[in-house]
């Protein structure tokens, strides 16, 4: 699985991009956060911001979206483009 | 099924309105009676005073696929021809175009709608992030209530 970082929070966590080979029991999106949290820090402080949005194969899904090993997850704060 | 319509470009260069207003007014000569064009650009203020520029991030692919879907959604609710959207992406400096929103239809009703409809669905759906260049230091710019109010507001 890919997991993506963008904006504010790819510069929080000094972390761009990352590649996993097994889900270590996750099920779903919400599930990979709370092992991307339980790092310390900055990773529990960042990924409890409370707007943070997921998307799941580059569509927006929410933390009880189901995932598999070959999706593409990514985190990020609200957009602000345009 | 309906066509997919739509021409979507994400890139570092500037663009031309009058090349695009051109594109958009020759391609469906004998249809269009309207052409509706927005562009958006970088001013000094923002969340911070004395910005010099913006800095602007996105997610490759993913900008692509919600814009399409904007874009979708906007030739389902209106009768339209073409739609061209470009946005830049990386450094850009005070009164440099950020995004353009150009629409052409038979009518102007349409052509104004879609833009504005297009350009709403695109601050609060399509990821992009900027970040205001200043004197102090760079900082990523806070999602606006406000922005989310007015794409509520064609729901």
């Amino acid at each position: 699985m890919k997991i993506l970082f963008f904006a504010s929070l790819r510069e929080q966590l000094n972390t761009e991009e990352e590649q996993w080979e097994e889900l270590n029991g996750a099920l779903t999106a919400g599930d990979i956060l709370s092992q991307l949290q339980t790092r310390g820090e900055p990773w529990s402080s960042s990924l409890n911001a409370d707007r943070l949005l997921v998307s799941v194969n580059q569509e927006i899904s929410n933390l009880k979206t189901k995932i598999t090993i070959d999706d593409e997850l990514a985190f990020f704060p609200p957009v602000t483009g345009g | 099924m309906p066509v997919n319509i739509g021409t979507i470009r994400i890139q570092e260069a500037d663009f031309s309105i009058d090349e695009e207003y051109q594109r958009l007014r020759v391609a469906h000569p004998a249809q269009n009676g309207a052409i509706c064009t927005f562009s958006g650009l970088v001013r000094e203020f923002g969340d911070n005073e004395g910005v010099t520029g913006l800095f602007l991030e996105h997610y490759s692919g993913m900008t692509e696929h919600s814009l399409q879907l904007i874009i979708d959604q906007a030739a389902a609710r209106w009768k339209l021809n073409d739609v061209t959207v470009i946005h830049r992406v990386g450094q850009l400096n005070l009164s440099d175009q950020i995004v353009f929103v150009g629409v052409s239809s038979a009518h102007r009703a349409d052509a104004f709608a879609a833009c504005e409809f297009i350009m709403d669905y695109l601050k609060t759906d399509a990821p992009f992030w900027k970040k205001e260049c200043h004197d102090q230091g760079d900082e990523w710019v806070e999602a606006k209530e406000s922005d989310r109010n007015r794409t509520k507001k064609w729901s």
